[in-house]
């Protein structure tokens, strides 16, 4: 009885994924509690709830076959480009940004909704073409993933834009984009850098700005970095020591429990803590790769190795932000960071990896 | 299967190739970047770990240094005259309040800001920088404190402190010998850097200005301890690292007797004037008095524009410290000291007599220097002369010892130079000589100005304090006089007292017959007869004293001096100097009582009333009227 309850329930679940999973949630909740001082258990709950709710969302994803997926790649897509729409027309201004639609019961980022529905629609489209593709093919998929990224960076919101555009362009890449194309694609984009300048808002092109230089502005946009870098540096080899950081205890560091969670790790933690956190995620990634290997279709191997690579690249930037070589996007430290939405679509992107792992020979008939 | 079957399959195929392909290259590009991160990571926590780790010890320790307390004062019986209290004070800092007085305003709906406390908020943002704390309210009740925490958010910029505070608690007792403290302004910082104390004084607020509080600055001050404390971003410490404690400044112990000095002082009344009590075994200042006095308290958080005006520019000038900064004509108390100083150098003998017509002339000069006494005092020598103190007889002994014989047998004792009392702000007064006139104004010594050198007018002047001193060298026999105010000194540490060893003074070298002399006169200045008899009026001890009377305004040739028709402020000062008991001496006392008229009518009482106490520990009784005894004369 017990056992068929388990087995109905764990059907669908990749073990050794979600073991890691699991220990990088478990790792974040710890953080967490350090982050929010170290005495109360308030934050330490909230985000309780939200694993509860998105391992929930995983399950769900999980259990979905891919084909089902593919069925609702187009009109999720659809809705996340109306909502999108939406937004840059009635959306509500928080923090100098439009990213918030009210929708009447309730307030949505359509953004998030995009993080999914981008490299689903993509790898749909692939899957209908799978047999030859032409530049053609290549040309439809860039717009489709071009007006929803311009649509997000116009917000603006260059994080979430930089995100969807990576996984919309790791779907094109693994769908076998020649390299001609990319590096053609490559020194355009280069090209337009100045452009892109051009068109950046004050903030952003400080924010840069300060990136290459965060003394320039020490005690402002510079500040965030200068203290993440003294708290990680500061840790040295072991750490300080949970709740013992003080550059997290003492309020230097800001928004320490969300996108700066990595300072407080790193400071606590160490370079050995550090070193087990990528390689829990090291060893998330490279599951996620087996199993967009040996996925059976082309829209799960697509959808499954884009998954991954997105998930690197949360991790990547965050890294790479906290610790002052990538500019401050915005980007949360996957599966640590506080905060339900993130964490919601990332859980549920492994949940359709997870689909994928356990729906093989269902397709392959 | 057909070809389109086939070639779809090796489309497939192809298409899986390349996609493992770039798998695997993804897997590869992942483990460089990843290899990137914890190079970079390497780097900051290992190579450059100890410069990071510098970086955020500075952001969350500070160190602060923690204010010694102040030494306490006492005088020579233990009585304290400064101490220190706790207290909270309301503070702001201007510069991070956006509108300073409207804050105050909402401010005072909250607690009590009375409009004192405004003017001198208003002084001290003046004379400071806006970035300081500045203290709108001092001396917080419990419950003020509780009322002003509850709406603390309301106020940015506004803070409560704990601080100590200087109390005096004597008031206008003694305050010109005691000082105060008052905030550092920027002529102390100066003084702090020059004297290298500028690490010292990191979170000292106040310095002594004046007196005591001034002189002993460097032994009531203390040495500044520190505390490391831990803050956050916001600048608020969190909790002590380490703590190197304060040494507490140093307690002293002053020559004065507070009792002594409340008799002395209330034997004033309301008279304007000076007296300083001086033991002549060892020159410790029993009593210093300036009267008016003024409150110290006034100044010590600073104080209001208001008071200050009113102290500063009231006619009386309470804040001028007249025992040691008033100048005066010494009048006939000098003639004590000129009468020995004739005996020393021959010029009299104590049998050598004179027949006084009541005045004096100058050989061949029609211009009569007179008497005090118009049918002058008949056959005269010395005794009598400073007995019922004859100016006739003086006016001849200066005409023939000359101002420079005068000049060379007085400065022993001390006049025309500072005593070098161990406070601040003493002046010299001046004692004629023919050199001097000659430096000040470029001009032949006449024999004229040597006349009235013999009564202690003309360009002398002497401090009260310059006067007590030469009494106390008089009532000792010669042994120089130098006045202390420092007794002793407690280390705060050890709480071992170190008494100071009192100054030994030269001795000048004084025939005891003359002497003798000259203290018999004195006794008999107070015996029936002499123009302080009502000082020495039932006295269970001998008194020897001489009175005088300094001249504010000059008398025509012929002109009558009426007290009572010339205005109080055009009135004589009166002068007078005695010690006691006579043959062996315990105080000198040398006062001045300004527009006091005769010295015998309004400070010899003062005298008696000092005496009294100290020698007999007999307060005073009920007061009569200072100046209204007729029958003394000078």
């Amino acid at each position: 009885m017990i056992e068929r309850l388990f087995n109905l329930v764990a059907r669908r679940i990749d073990g050794p994924l979600m073991a890691a999973l699991m220990l990088a949630i478990a790792l974040g909740l710890t953080v967490i509690y350090s982050a929010s001082g170290g005495q109360s258990f308030d934050r330490v709950g909230g985000q309780v709830r939200n694993v509860l709710v998105a391992l929930g969302a995983l399950w769900i994803a999980a259990n979905v076959p891919p084909q089902t997926l593919m069925r609702l790649a187009v009109p999720v897509y659809v809705v996340g480009m109306a909502l999108l729409v939406g937004v840059a027309l009635f959306g509500d201004v928080r923090n100098g940004a439009r990213r918030w639609l009210n929708l009447g019961f309730g307030s949505v980022q359509p953004s998030e909704i995009m993080k999914i529905a981008v490299p689903l629609v993509l790898a749909w489209y692939f899957h209908r073409h799978e047999e030859g593709l032409r530049i053609r093919d290549y040309a439809v998929a860039t717009i489709i993933l071009a007006l929803p990224v311009g649509l997000i960076a116009r917000q603006p919101d260059l994080g979430t834009a930089l995100l969807i555009f990576a996984s919309g362009f790791f779907v094109i890449f693994l769908a076998g984009l020649s390299w001609k194309l990319i590096i053609g694609m490559g020194t355009a984009g280069l090209a337009a850098l100045p452009f892109l300048w051009s068109v950046l808002h004050d903030y952003q092109r400080k924010r840069i700005l300060t990136l290459l230089d965060p003394m320039q502005d020490p005690l402002g946009a510079g500040y965030h970095i200068i203290q993440s870098t003294i708290a990680i540096g500061s840790g040295g080899l072991l750490g300080k020591g949970w709740l013992n950081g003080t550059q997290a205890q003492l309020d230097f560091l800001p928004e320490r429990s969300t996108d700066f969670i990595f300072a407080v790790f790193g400071e606590e933690f160490g370079l050995a803590g550090i070193a087990v956190l990528i390689a829990l995620y090291v060893l998330i990634i490279a599951r996620g790769l087996m199993i967009s290997a040996s996925a059976s279709t082309t829209f799960s191997r697509l959808l499954a190795g884009a998954v991954t690579l997105t998930f690197f690249t949360y991790a990547f930037v965050n890294m790479g932000m906290v610790t002052g070589i990538l500019p401050v996007v915005g980007v949360p430290l996957p599966l640590i960071s506080y905060g339900g939405t993130a964490l919601l679509s990332m859980l549920i992107g492994f949940g359709i990896l997870m689909s994928v792992a356990t729906h093989k020979q269902l397709v392959q008939s | 299967m057909s070809a389109a079957l086939g070639h779809a399959l090796r489309d497939q195929r192809r298409e899986m190739r390349v996609f493992q392909s770039r798998i695997v290259l993804s897997g590869l590009f992942i483990l460089i970047a990843f290899g990137l991160l914890v190079a970079r990571f390497t780097w900051l926590q290992v190579v450059q770990r100890e410069y990071y780790h510098t970086l955020a010890e500075q952001n969350r320790i500070s160190v602060v240094p923690v204010v010694p307390n102040r030494g306490i004062i006492t005088d020579r019986n233990g009585e304290i005259l400064a101490a220190n209290f706790s207290a909270y004070t309301l503070e702001i800092t201007p510069s991070k309040v956006a509108n300073v007085e409207r804050a105050i305003d909402d401010l005072s709906e909250v607690i009590e800001v009375s409009p004192r406390d405004r003017r001198r908020f208003k002084k001290l943002q003046e004379e400071s920088k806006n970035f300081e704390s500045l203290p709108i309210r001092t001396r917080l009740t419990e419950e003020e404190v509780a009322r002003f925490a509850v709406s603390r958010f309301r106020f940015p910029g506004f803070e409560i402190k704990a601080r100590l505070f200087r109390s005096y608690p004597q008031g206008e007792v003694a305050s010109h010998a005691i000082g105060y403290i008052g905030r550092i302004n920027d002529a102390d910082v100066k003084r702090i850097d020059t004297q290298g104390n500028t690490t010292n004084y990191k979170g000292t607020d106040h310095i002594g200005k004046l007196g005591i509080e001034g002189a002993y600055e460097r032994e009531l001050h203390g040495l500044t301890g520190s505390e490391q404390v831990e803050i956050d971003a916001g600048g608020r410490a969190i909790r002590s690292l380490s703590r190197n404690e304060p040494h507490s400044g140093n307690n002293l112990v002053v020559t004065l007797d507070l009792q002594l000095q409340k008799v002395a002082e209330a034997a004033f009344q309301d008279y304007r004037g000076a007296l300083v009590a001086i033991d002549p075994n060892n020159g410790d200042v029993l009593a210093l008095v300036s009267k008016p006095g003024f409150d110290p308290n006034l100044f010590v958080d600073g104080i209001d524009p208001v008071n200050w005006d009113a102290l500063n520019n009231s006619p009386d000038k309470p804040l001028n410290n007249r025992a040691l900064r008033g100048q005066y004509p010494p009048g006939s108390t000098i003639k004590p000291f000129l009468g020995l100083a004739a005996l020393e150098t021959k010029k009299r003998t104590p049998e050598f007599s004179i027949s006084d017509p009541g005045f004096f002339a100058l050989a061949g000069v029609a211009h009569r220097y007179r008497d005090h006494k118009p049918d002058g005092h008949g056959s005269v020598n010395l005794h009598k002369a400073i007995v019922v103190s004859c100016d006739t007889y003086f006016y001849g002994l200066a005409n023939e010892m000359g101002v420079d014989a005068i000049h060379r047998f007085l400065t022993p004792f001390g006049f025309g130079a500072k005593t070098g009392i161990d406070i601040e702000g003493e002046l010299g007064g001046l004692q004629p000589s023919s050199e001097w006139k000659w430096q000040r104004f470029k001009q032949k010594w006449y024999a004229g100005d040597t006349v009235s050198v013999g009564i202690g007018q003309g360009y002398w002047l002497v401090t009260p304090l310059q006067l007590a001193a030469a009494t106390a060298t008089l009532a000792n026999g010669g042994t120089v006089v130098h006045p202390r105010l420092l007794k002793a000194v407690q280390d705060s540490k050890t709480l071992e007292t170190r008494e100071l060893a009192a100054p030994t003074g030269e001795t000048i070298p004084l025939k005891p017959e003359y002497l003798q002399l000259i203290r018999n006169a004195m006794v008999d200045v107070t015996k029936p007869g002499g123009t302080a008899a009502r000082a020495g009026a039932n006295a269970p001890y001998t008194i020897a004293a001489k009175t005088g009377t300094a001249q504010v305004i000059g008398m025509k040739q012929g002109e009558k001096y009426d007290e009572k028709r010339v205005k109080e402020a055009h009135r004589d000062h009166a002068v007078f100097i005695a010690y006691a008991p006579a043959d062996n001496p315990k105080i000198a006392i040398a006062l001045l009582v300004e527009n006091g008229g005769h010295g015998g009518s309004t400070a010899a009482p003062i005298a008696r009333e000092v005496f009294d106490f100290h020698l007999l520990k007999k307060k005073p009784a009920v007061k009569q009227k200072l100046g209204d005894d007729e029958t003394a004369s000078d």
